[in-house]
């Protein structure tokens, strides 16, 4: 597999694995480093995966897996360098400034989540995978995949609910 | 698309039931126009989730990873700390050379002077000697 073979098939997920990325080191920079690492990773590892018939779901589960790891890594050493840095996107003027802040909120909320219903979420409502895919991806029967995202898409509209009920009359 | 089966997809979104084509429909529904204001929780999480497509990495991809850089640093480390250990012990060594000189310089200077004191003692006696020999040749002289 030479080097322009190889652009052609992590270029489609680059994006994919750098929003997965994200979600899970928050950090922009961090998100960045991931992805840089992860290529480098596949490319050093291309005799292999050439014959991968799913290279794309393959990725995926080395960014969770690299996340995770960088995760854990970061809580032994006590170094807390997660801090949202979340840019908001210039939303028109025209637009309330509530209704952006509920967007934002949702950011938020899924912050909140437990990781692998983050992983989760982000993979099938953001990404758009089928069930099959991410069951690959997170290595989970398809139940238990099921169950985490119903958890998660409950605990994100429970919240949003509660906020506009009791929070900003 | 109708209200009613609008509701009856959330509800089976919220169960994670959908298809990926249910899905969309719902996307569709919640982002564009209006929205019944029951369902209104609905329109922020999808405006969020379509939104959060768009972000893009947009850094340079290198397939060749930067670690030579790296090495060549950690190799400079490794001969700095050498270069100092070395220049501590040369150092050490030349420092303890420069006071062995100035301590024997000391003792010579010290030896010296005691040779000094007792050479000028030693011709003072021979003087007064000489001296004394002078005088019992006068007084030998005298006597006889």
């Amino acid at each position: 597999m030479n080097q322009s073979d190889f652009l052609k098939i992590v270029l489609p997920f680059k994006d994919k694995v750098f929003r997965l990325s994200k979600r899970l080191l928050v950090s922009r920079e961090e998100a960045e480093d991931a992805t840089q690492e992860l290529i480098f990773k596949l490319w050093r590892s291309r005799e292999k995966i050439a014959d991968y018939r799913n290279i794309e779901a393959f990725a995926m589960t080395m960014t969770k897996n690299y996340c995770y790891d960088r995760l854990k890594s970061k809580q032994a050493s006590n170094l807390t360098l997660i801090h949202s840095n979340y840019k908001e996107k210039d939303t028109s003027l025209d637009k309330k400034i509530e209704y952006r802040d509920s967007v934002n909120q949702v950011h938020k909320l899924i912050e909140d989540l437990p990781e692998q219903q983050k992983i989760i979420i982000q993979l099938r409502d953001i990404e758009q995978y089928d069930f099959d895919e991410i069951c690959k991806m997170v290595d989970m029967k398809p139940t238990a995949v099921r169950v985490a995202l119903s958890r998660a898409r409950k605990t994100i509209r429970e919240a949003l609910i509660k906020k506009h009920n009791y929070g900003v009359s | 698309m109708e209200l009613a089966n609008i509701e009856k997809l959330v509800e089976k979104y919220l169960n994670a039931e959908t298809s990926l084509q249910e899905e969309a429909t719902l996307k569709n529904y919640f982002t564009e126009g209006n929205v019944a204001p029951h369902l209104l929780e609905y329109k922020f999480m999808f405006t969020y989730f379509t939104k959060e497509k768009d972000e893009t990495y947009t850094k340079d991809i290198e397939l060749e990873p930067k670690k030579s850089k790296r090495r060549n640093l950690q190799w400079l480390s490794v001969a700095a700390s050498v270069v100092l250990l070395l220049s501590v012990f040369v150092g050490k060594n030349t420092y303890d050379e420069y006071q062995e000189r100035k301590e024997a310089e000391k003792i010579f200077a010290q030896v010296s002077k005691g040779f000094k004191l007792l050479s000028t003692n030693l011709k003072k006696g021979e003087q007064a000697v000489a001296n004394l020999y002078a005088y019992e040749n006068k007084i030998n002289k005298i006597l006889k």
